[in-house]
């Protein structure tokens, strides 16, 4: 095994998430009933023409900026043959020889921390086809087109990957780049990215490229990286066994995890490209780059980097926050509302997240705002609630709603802080603890622990712990001087 | 022209022909073919191809629904519908 | 009292104006001759909405007078989709499909008032030349029976020549409202490319294809084409540029001449347009003799794929019992699609297919630009140009077309060979009436700059006001001879300069072999 080295490229189909599809007015929501989100343009009805959606350029700008790729002055659309049921005009609208963006790149992060730079080939336009549902309908097969003519970008990686997990962190972070940029919802179990992976493998050392076969529709990280391990190992076992690596389309079945011989569909040896003439030449002007620049969010990486370097975070929970872009919202409102970026780290990476995983909650919709959480941070800092009354007051807010400063207010939580009132709660426990009170003065100092834990309970966790332990030893020096 | 070209075209434009008919027009397409060969003999080295006759721009379209789909009207022509969905025969990935 | 069988849209319009008649009165007698024509220039005839819309239109005149085309009766060329009303392209493909859509060329003519009586026959998805490419049988001509009315739009011209209807729509890609124009003895203009919305006209090719009008004058082109041009947001290549202004006098323009058409034909029009004070100049258009070969490589490529769309799974014909997918698609479509729309199909999957897409596409594309090029050198110095329409008059049934397809098909291409040239550039052009040759009358095509329009129907406008070639009508055949009496004069009556003709009364004027430098 180690004498081969594998060599993947991946055509990643982000779905942009434009409210209607590139060419029609039609909408583009997800999970509609079979074909009622076609419209005459997504059926091909004769006589209709196509319109270009200009949401759909301006997210491949921001793409092609954010990726630092070349993005064309003039781009082009083109026609791309072959007939399938699921495609309704008989060719897909797609860019050949002028795409929007040319170039740019991703980087990716190794275990070790390092990052390694991929190119990318181009990134462009094209329109989703619809879906063909094989289900029994008395033998024959359901065409759904609500999803033909859903914007897609067309995201094509240089043959960089050397391995499935370099595959699988590359369109790990992709996906997280393009949710940050507001473009794809990132929906994998809907579709909303999917990936074509080009595999060959060779000698380790050899600067040749090996034949490749490409593996189709890839929908999850799971299958992305589960069809690869089974594909390099099918090829490196064909070329062991003296064989030759056939150039095909492949398919991954993922119930017998293997891959096999695609057939028929989306196949054809000549789609017979040519320029659109139903769509004129598009051309991206400066106004539309500097909106796009304008618009553009801080990117995962500089994100990273500021979450560190400003921020003071550790690498690890820099990383942690950033992996998703809402999380990264989320936590970015609330540490500017707490002014206490660290406090605000610990708390969304524990007791946030904690419930977000148990109540299988999205993190652009926490029922705790993050304005709250940041208050309630507030409020631990200047001491008016304990760590443990914050605690609880976390589940009221995710459960009931509410206000920070109003629960305190009407429930009584208020930290006491006032000396006299603790004052009196010591003189009762010193009371009580006769034997515990003789330890402490004996110099067991660890005992004052339990004592400050009862004054805590007698003040039913309100008091501030740090006063209660500082009235303590002093009382408690003051009876033996 | 030949016959391995022909089935190739006819595949790819998804046409089928009875063989007497594949013969007439196998002379047909020699004949058009002679014609447009004549395109042949200019110099157009240094042109560069024209795919529309107005040099427009493409518009671009603002990202608001405009279509109504009322899908028992476009599947009154429909040849086969089932539950909303369009039906072919048989298709094995 | 009615108007008479020939009668203009002008003529109309100061008919229901003035109360001589009304909308139904008129529609009512228009549907009447339908009925009656033998020339099988209509497919589908909607007599009851006609009727119903007609009488809409008299409440109208009723309260507002008339106004636009309120009233008058019209037809659409059978590739405009019609909501509601089955729309064929001639073709068995679409032979019961109603489109769910409305063309924009057809709201906008319902929306100023005209009255659609039906749909025009016309050649199968507007391939050919001849109308005899039509799932519904050949069209004839009025002037002769046994002659084809020309192609495409063979069905509204035929339909206009014969009094049928005051004016139809049609639609050009290589010069099928032109040739069937000239061929029928009627005014026919083929506007600039995008002046016109495509948007639910069946596509042939779409870089190409134009919406225009046919009618008995130039003044009513010029009515109509205000009716059906205007940017729409529907159709991506529709250009917006505004109305067609009127300012143009139509006086003192240079009018070129392409040394490289047999323009012989067109000398007595150029000789009274000298007189009418213009400037006569020869010009070149040197790759003329390439451009029908560019026109058939591109037009076909784009068909190819145009054609795609007709798979026997949404709509249109859809073969008995597949056995499985690929059964499905090439019996549906080879049961569906005539003999000439295979071909094209075929020639442009060939010239769009690898190893071929340079030599083929690519050099068309190419020879476009030239092509356009040419005529922008000679806008230069000229401000029209004017040429034959066609290489002949109106030719026999049968004699380019065989029903077994055994004839040679480029010879029908041929038919193109002046026309193709200002398609390829996106050229406005019309054509025009300017003699009868043994009875057949003959065409002359005026060439504008993009956008031009105004200055070409103001010297089509001049032109008709000191001919009257575009009044010559044909002997009316039928049952219904009643209307035609007004024009009865008129037929026998010469033109006030001779004839255009080449004098030595053969029909064929020309062949077409010299021009298209074909070897």
């Amino acid at each position: 095994m180690s004498d081969w080295e594998s060599v993947i490229g991946l055509e990643a189909h982000v779905q942009l998430k434009t409210r209607t599809k590139i060419f029609s007015g039609a909408p583009t929501a997800f999970g509609a009933p079979p074909n009622t989100q076609a419209c005459a343009v997504d059926l091909a009805l004769p006589g209709v023409l196509p319109v270009l959606n200009g949401e759909a350029v301006r997210m491949a700008i921001v793409f092609g900026l954010a990726v630092e790729g070349d993005i064309a002055e003039r781009c082009r659309f083109d026609r791309k043959s072959y007939f399938y049921p699921d495609l309704p005009k008989g060719y897909q609208i797609s860019q050949l020889d002028e795409p929007i963006v040319t170039g740019g790149h991703l980087d990716i992060e190794n275990e070790d921390g390092s990052t390694k730079r991929i190119r990318l080939t181009r990134a462009h336009l094209e329109e989703d086809a619809g879906k063909s549902l094989h289900e029994d309908y008395q033998g024959k097969t359901g065409i759904d087109l609500n999803r033909a003519g859903t914007p897609l970008l067309e995201v094509v990686s240089e043959p960089e990957l050397a391995s499935p997990e370099e595959a699988g962190r590359y369109f790990r972070t992709l996906h997280t780049l393009v949710r940050t940029l507001g473009i794809c919802d990132g929906n994998l179990n809907e579709g909303s990215m999917r990936c074509d992976a080009n595999i060959s493998v060779r000698q380790r050392g050899s600067t040749e490229l090996g034949e490749r076969t490409e593996i189709k529709n890839l929908n999850s990280f799971r299958f992305l990286d589960k069809a690869l391990a089974f594909e390099i190992e099918r090829q490196i076992d064909v070329l062991e066994s003296g064989g030759r690596v056939e150039r095909q389309t492949l398919l991954y079945d993922a119930e017998r995890d293997e891959t096999r011989p695609m057939r028929g569909k989306e196949l054809s040896d000549d789609y017979r490209y040519f320029p659109d003439p139903d769509l004129l030449p598009v051309m991206v002007t400066e106004s539309m780059l500097d909106e796009a620049r304008a618009t553009l969010p801080e990117l995962p990486t500089a994100k990273r980097r500021r979450y560190v370097e400003e921020l003071g975070l550790t690498d690890y929970d820099a990383r942690w926050l950033t992996v998703d872009p809402d999380t990264a919202t989320y936590f970015d409102a609330a540490a500017a509302a707490s002014g206490q970026p660290k406090a605000a780290a610990n708390w969304v990476m524990g007791d946030v997240a904690a419930a977000v995983r148990r109540e299988e909650a999205a993190w652009t919709r926490v029922p705790v705002p993050a304005a709250q959480l940041g208050k309630l941070i507030k409020r631990i800092e200047d001491g008016s609630i304990s760590g443990k009354i914050a605690k609880s007051l976390f589940q009221t807010l995710w459960n009931d709603g509410g206000d920070v400063d109003e629960l305190i207010g009407s429930r009584g939580l208020k930290q006491v802080s006032d000396s006299d009132e603790i004052a009196a709660i010591v003189r009762r426990v010193i009371d009580a603890n006769p034997a515990q009170v003789e330890q402490v003065r004996s110099g067991k100092t660890r005992v004052l622990g339990f004592l400050v834990g009862q004054a805590m309970k007698a003040s039913g966790g309100k008091a501030n712990p740090r006063r209660v332990s500082e009235l303590l030893q002093e009382a408690l020096s003051g009876d033996a001087s | 022209m030949d016959a391995d070209l022909i089935d190739k075209l006819m595949r790819l434009a998804a046409l089928r022909l009875e063989a007497q008919e594949r013969e007439l027009l196998k002379d047909n397409l020699q004949k058009i073919v002679h014609l447009i060969d004549t395109m042949q003999s200019a110099d157009t080295d240094a042109v560069e191809p024209l795919d529309h006759p107005l040099d427009g721009v493409q518009p671009l379209r603002p990202d608001r629904v405009s279509e109504v789909v009322d899908r028992n009207r476009f599947q009154e022509t429909a040849p086969e519908v089932r539950d909303g969905l369009y039906l072919v025969p048989r298709v094995v990935e | 009292m009615t108007v008479g069988r020939f009668a203009t849209i002008e003529d109309i319009r100061a008919a229901l104006k003035s109360k001589t008649t009304s909308a139904v009165e008129l529609a009512r007698e228009r549907l009447d001759r339908i009925a009656a024509s033998d020339l099988n220039s209509f497919v589908t005839v909607c007599e009851e909405d006609a009727l119903a819309a007609a009488g809409e239109a008299d409440k109208r005149i009723a309260c507002q007078g008339q106004t636009g085309l309120v009233g008058v009766p019209i037809a659409h060329k059978d590739v405009f989709c019609t909501a509601g009303v089955r729309t064929t392209c001639a073709s068995r493909m679409l032979s019961e499909f109603v489109p769910p859509y409305d063309a924009t060329v057809v709201t906008k003519l319902r929306d100023s008032g005209a009255i659609m009586l039906g749909k025009t026959n016309m050649d199968e998805f507007a391939m050919g030349s001849s109308n005899e490419n039509s799932y519904f049988g050949p069209v004839s001509n009025p002037w002769d029976a046994t002659r084809v009315p020309g192609g495409s739009s063979g069905g509204s011209a035929a339909a206009v020549a014969a009094g049928l209807v005051p004016a139809a729509t049609a639609t050009d890609t290589g010069g099928s409202i032109r040739q069937p124009a000239a061929l029928c003895g009627i005014s026919g203009l083929k506007p600039t490319y995008g002046r016109v919305s495509r948007y639910g006209m069946v596509a042939f090719a779409s870089s190409l294809d134009q919406g225009g009008p046919m009618a008995r004058s130039a003044e009513d082109l010029r009515l109509l084409l205000q009716h059906m041009e205007g940017h729409d947001p529907l159709d991506s290549t529709s250009a917006d540029v505004g109305p067609t202004p009127h300012e143009t006098d139509g006086t003192g323009l240079r009018i070129g001449i392409p040394r490289e058409y047999f323009a012989a034909t067109v000398d007595d029009a150029a000789a009274i347009l000298e007189r009418l004070g213009h400037g006569r100049l020869e010009i070149s258009l040197p790759h003329t003799a390439y451009a029908t070969a560019a026109y058939y490589v591109v037009a076909s490529a784009e068909a190819s794929t145009n054609l795609s769309r007709y798979d026997g799974v949404r709509f249109g014909h859809r073969a008995e019992s597949p056995v499985d997918l690929d059964d499905l698609y090439a019996r549906s479509r080879s049961e569906g699609f005539g003999a000439e729309v295979k071909r094209r199909i075929l020639t442009g999957t060939y010239a769009l297919s690898i190893g071929y897409y340079d030599a083929y596409y690519r050099k068309a594309q190419r020879l476009r630009r030239l092509v356009r090029q040419d005529f922008l050198d000679a806008f230069e110095t000229v401000d029209l140009i004017l040429a034959p329409s066609t290489p002949s008059t109106a030719f026999e049934k049968g004699a380019l077309v065989a029903p077994d397809e055994t004839k040679d098909p480029t010879v029908m291409y041929a038919q193109d060979v002046y026309t193709v040239p200002a398609s390829l550039a996106g050229l406005p052009a019309l054509s025009i009436p300017c003699g009868i040759v043994d009875g057949l009358p003959v065409g002359m095509q005026i060439i504008a700059p993009h956008f031009g329009e105004d200055r070409l129907l103001s010297l089509a406008e001049s032109f008709q006001r000191e001919t009257d070639w575009h009044q010559r009508t044909p002997a009316v055949h039928g049952t219904n001879a009643r209307a035609s009496d007004t024009s009865g004069g008129r037929y026998s009556m010469e033109g006030r300069r001779g004839s255009a003709g080449s004098g030595g009364g053969a029909q064929r004027m020309q062949s077409a072999g010299p021009a298209m430098g074909r070897s």
